[in-house]
This record gives C-alpha cells, structure tokens and sequence, in this order.
C-alpha cells in the first residue's frame, strides 16, 4: 500500500506546482496590459476633449466627482439605485432558483412554466416599465419589479439547465448508494447545479444593473439614472460622466464578488 | 437452495432512431450465493446494461431479474455498485465520497469516519482522503470507487471493469484484496473486465458474451481452489482455462471477432 501512495504522490505534485507557476504567469501580463490600455483609453479621451468635441477633459470630470462626493449627492444617488439593484435581484434569484429546479425535476412544471418564460424573455424588461408604472404608480415597486423580472429571467433558465444537465450517472451511484429522491436532489443535483446558478446570478446582475438604470432615467427623484437624466437637462456633461463611470465600476464590482464567490463555490470542477 | 440471483430470459431492446436495437437478447442465468462470477465479451455486447438491470437502474423490455427470489424493482443497498466511469460526486472529498452510502444508511458520525478511513487505506488511498476527485489519477479514482461500493458492505457486488484503469502493480494488488474479502465476507460477486487473466483468476465461472444481438455465448467453470496465488497463475490448469475462455472470446463462431468492436 506504501508503494502505491508513494507513486502516486509523487506523481502529482510536480504537476501542481507547475500549474502554478504558469496560472502566476498568465495572470501578471493581462494585468499589465489591461492597465495600458485603460492609460490608453484616457489618453484618446483627454485627446478628443482637447481636440474640440463636446467632452469635459478628465480632470473637469474628477473635479465634479469630489464635488458631487463632497455635497453628498453622489452617496445619495449610488445608494438608492444599489438599494433597487440589489432587493430586485435578490427577489429574482430567490424566486428563480426554486422555480428552475421545479422546472428541471417535474416535466409537469417545465410545461406549465416555460410559455411565460419564453415569452417574457423575448419582452426586454424596459419594455415593460409603461405597463409597470401604470399599475404601480411611480414608487419604488415598479422599478423593483422590472429589476426582479430581469433578474429572475437569467437566472431561472440556467438554473433549469443546470438540473437537466446533472450527470445521470452521478444520479446513479447516488440511488445505489441507497439515496431516495429527496437525498438525490440536496446531495446530488443542487451542488450539481450550482455552477449554473452562480453564471445565472452573474448575467442576471448584469441585467438587472442595466435595466436599473433605464428605469430610473424614467421615473425617480433618486438615483444614478435620475441623476444623468437630469444634468443632461442642464448641459452637465462632467456629471453625466461621472455617473456612467460610477455605473461601470459598481457593475464591475458586483461582477467581481460573484466571480469570487463562484471560484470558492465551484472549485470542484475541471477546469479545462 | 435457490439461486441469489436470476436472470430469466432478459431481453433489453433501444430505440435506436426509427429502429430498435437488442442489447440482450434472451439472456439466462442463475448465480448461487457467494458465487464469484466474471462477465467477458466484446465491447458493446450487454454487460454493462446487464449489470445495470441487476443493480435495478434499467428494467428489462422482456424477462426479469431476480435478488433472492424477489424481482428487482430499482436499487437496493444490499446491492454495491461499481460504475465503470467511476461515478465520484466531484463536489466531495475522497473521505466524503466514501461516507456517502454509510450517510444515507443513518450510520453516525464517528462510525462512519472510522469505517470510510479503513476502507480508503485498503486501497491506498489514505494520503488522499481529503483530496477532491478532479486531483486524482484515473486509477486513483478507481479506487476511490471501489472504497465507496465497500463501505457499505454490500452481499452483492456488481463490478464494471472496476480495474480497468489501473497500472499492473496495483491490479494484482486489488485483485487479491477482492478474494481475500470475498472469501472472508462471503460476497455474491458479479465482476466485468475486458481482461480474460483476470476473468479466470477471480472466478468460479466466466460467462463469456456475444455481440449483435447480446448474449450469453460460453460458459466456463473454473474449479479450482481458492486461495488463487501468484502459483495459480502460472499453472498449466490456469493456461488451459485462459486458452478456452480467449478463444470463446476472440473466436465466436469460428471466424475472429474484433476485439474491440465498434458501437452502433
Ligand atoms: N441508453 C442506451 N440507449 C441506446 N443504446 C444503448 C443504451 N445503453 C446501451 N446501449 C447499446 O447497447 C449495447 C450494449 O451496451 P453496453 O454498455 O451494455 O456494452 P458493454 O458490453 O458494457 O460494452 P463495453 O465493454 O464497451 O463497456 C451497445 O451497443 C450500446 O450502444
Ligand atoms: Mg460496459
């Protein structure tokens, strides 16, 4: 037996830390040249902005960002559209999850469901804001509403496809193990699946993010939409910028932490 | 005394687009308990979907299987399976992956660690026990399998070229491990390779199947006494057997077969 594990040992580490070394390498240059090409892109900008077109330079822009931070403003603003962004799709997600694993167990959901799901994905969620505002008036609740649609739409079909995807074999070695169906689906197809509901919570944030947005360009008296809307009112280009700056790095943010909680969560699998 | 387990002309037919194809055909068979029996045959000739009509995860179109007189109907944990893609769930540790059966028997915690660790030292595996599968070799993931299908103690065991990917060395090694279980524990073993050595070494019979349509086209006892040895293997009983069983395999009705035969 020592023979064996001793083979084996030494079998994998060397493979290991050469893994190691070239994961170290490959993430050391695109950080290099993401860093180049974001000076890059500033510089075309400022370029542009000195050049004549109608943009604010970058400094113009930076100063109206400490201005808008200084008089409180710009923490108003990014706390309420991440209040909406984040009550919507985390609305959507809880609803979506028990929704799409329902639809993958029982092909009797999966009938029931889908037509609504299909149609309402060809729908864009903006699409629905007249009908939303009509019904709900102009509060929070149909702002809310279109995010969770949004988010409960990306989620709920990779969530499905995550439990129609789960290995049959898998479902096998589980039922002679003498797992029954209630063992199978929390020991075998939810951690199954959970690759494919964390990449639908991912695109669903996205989604949810950007129809945040277009609903508050709409109707609200807060918010970074709200706020855009109203300074293009005003000519205030520096302010427009910096909300849309401020829009990308928050939905670059969010996309990080699910990012990371995937890598934690699904570790487990193959990477090819 | 009646047979632990039977198979009464078992026919399993798949749609295969407009047609249908005969996995098996007609198959019968009795195993007696604490039987060794190996399957051999070429590739795509039912043994796998045999052993899943036994192990209760595929029903017969035609004929049925029967466990201690009672027909089969789905898995039973009396019944230990070993898949021939391994089957570890990805997502648990080595440890894990063995404690899943003795988990769902209800066995307690302290238990079920101490029999999963007896278990992975039996197959060597005891400095990998809180590895995860995507780490492992593939005969370390065999092996990770085999470790689950015995933790808990099954009185069958239905084996699916459970060797297959292993290297010579440890091959030998697990095979003398599994008679010397067997014959502690007194096991009803069903055991398919592709290996007709190994096919003789462990078996009182060796069924060997045909393809198109899948059936059983030989059968050969091999009489003689456990404990099999390195001897054994390298008696004149032990080359006659092999020469027998390798021609019912290689030569099915007069004209040679390949070996590995392409699927459908
Ligand atoms: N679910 C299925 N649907 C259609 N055909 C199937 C299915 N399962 C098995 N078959 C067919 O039945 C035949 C027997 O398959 P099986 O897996 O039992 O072969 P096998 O003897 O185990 O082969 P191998 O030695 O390659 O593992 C094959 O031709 C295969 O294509
Ligand atoms: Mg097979």
């Amino acid at each position: 037996m020592a023979v064996i594990s001793d083979q084996t040992a030494r079998g994998a580490k060397p493979r290991d830390r050469a893994g190691g070394r070239t994961r170290a390498r490959a993430v050391g240059l695109p950080l290099l040249l993401n860093a180049v090409s974001v000076g890059l892109g500033i510089a075309v900008w400022w370029a542009l902005a000195l050049a004549g077109l109608k943009l604010p330079t970058p400094p113009e822009v930076v100063t109206q960002a400490i201005t808008l931070i200084g008089n409180g403003t710009l923490g108003k603003d990014v706390l309420a559209s991440l209040t909406r962004v984040l009550i919507g799709f985390a609305l959507g997600t809880a609803a979506a999850v028990p929704v799409g694993f329902l639809m993958g167990w029982y092909a009797v959901v999966r009938g029931l469901v889908e037509p609504w799901i299909q149609f309402f994905r060809t729908v864009p969620p903006l699409a629905i804001i007249p009908l939303a505002i009509v019904l709900m008036g102009i509060g929070e609740a149909p702002k809310i509403f279109v995010i969770f649609l949004a988010a409960f739409l990306a989620c709920v079909i990779s969530t499905f496809q995550g439990v129609v995807n789960v290995d049959r074999t898998l479902i096998n070695a589980a039922r002679v193990l003498g797992a029954k169906d209630a063992g199978i689906f929390a020991r075998v197809v939810v951690p199954a699946s959970t690759p494919f509901i964390l990449v639908g919570m991912r695109v669903g944030l996205g989604s949810a993010w950007a129809t945040l947005v277009a609903a508050e360009l709409i109707a609200a008296q807060q918010g970074l939409g709200f706020r855009m809307q109203n300074a293009q009112l005003y000519y205030d280009l520096p302010t427009i910028f910096v909300g849309l700056i401020s829009i990308g790095i928050l939905g670059l943010l969010m996309d990080r932490i699910l990012l990371v909680a995937e890598r934690k969560l699904t570790g487990w699998q193959e990477r090819r | 005394m009646t047979a632990k387990i039977t198979v009464q002309s078992v026919t399993k037919t798949f749609a295969l687009g407009k047609d249908t194809f005969t996995a098996l055909d007609q198959v019968s068979l009795d195993i007696a308990d604490n039987e060794f029996i190996t399957v051999v045959g070429p590739s795509g000739c039912g043994k796998s979907t045999l052993m899943n009509i036994l192990a209760g995860l595929e029903e017969p179109t035609a004929g049925r299987a029967l466990v201690d007189g009672v027909p089969v109907s789905g898995p039973g944990p009396e019944r230990g399976v070993i898949f021939q893609q391994y089957a570890l769930f990805p997502w648990l540790t080595v440890r894990k992956n063995v404690e899943f059966g003795l988990k769902t028997a209800g066995v307690g915690k302290a238990e079920r660690r101490e029999r999963a660790q007896h278990f992975i030292d039996l197959v060597g595996l005891g400095d990998f026990a809180d590895a995860l599968p995507k780490m492992l070799s593939g005969g370390m993931r065999q092996r990770c399998a085999i470790a689950r299908a015995y933790a808990v103690n099954p009185s069958i065991l239905l084996m699916d070229e459970p060797f297959g990917a292993l290297d010579a060395l440890t091959r030998v090694k697990l095979q003398e491990q599994l008679l010397d279980t067997w014959s502690q524990e007194q096991r009803t073993v069903l055991f398919i390779t592709h290996d007709v050595d190994e096919a003789v070494f462990l078996a009182n019979r060796v069924i060997v199947m045909a393809a198109r349509p899948g059936r059983i086209y030989d059968v050969v006892e091999v009489d003689l006494p456990y404990p099999r040895s390195e001897d054994f293997r390298l008696s004149p009983e032990f080359a006659d057997l092999r020469n027998r069983v390798w021609h019912s395999v290689y030569h099915q009705d007069g004209r040679t077969a390949a070996p590995v035969a392409a699927r459908p």
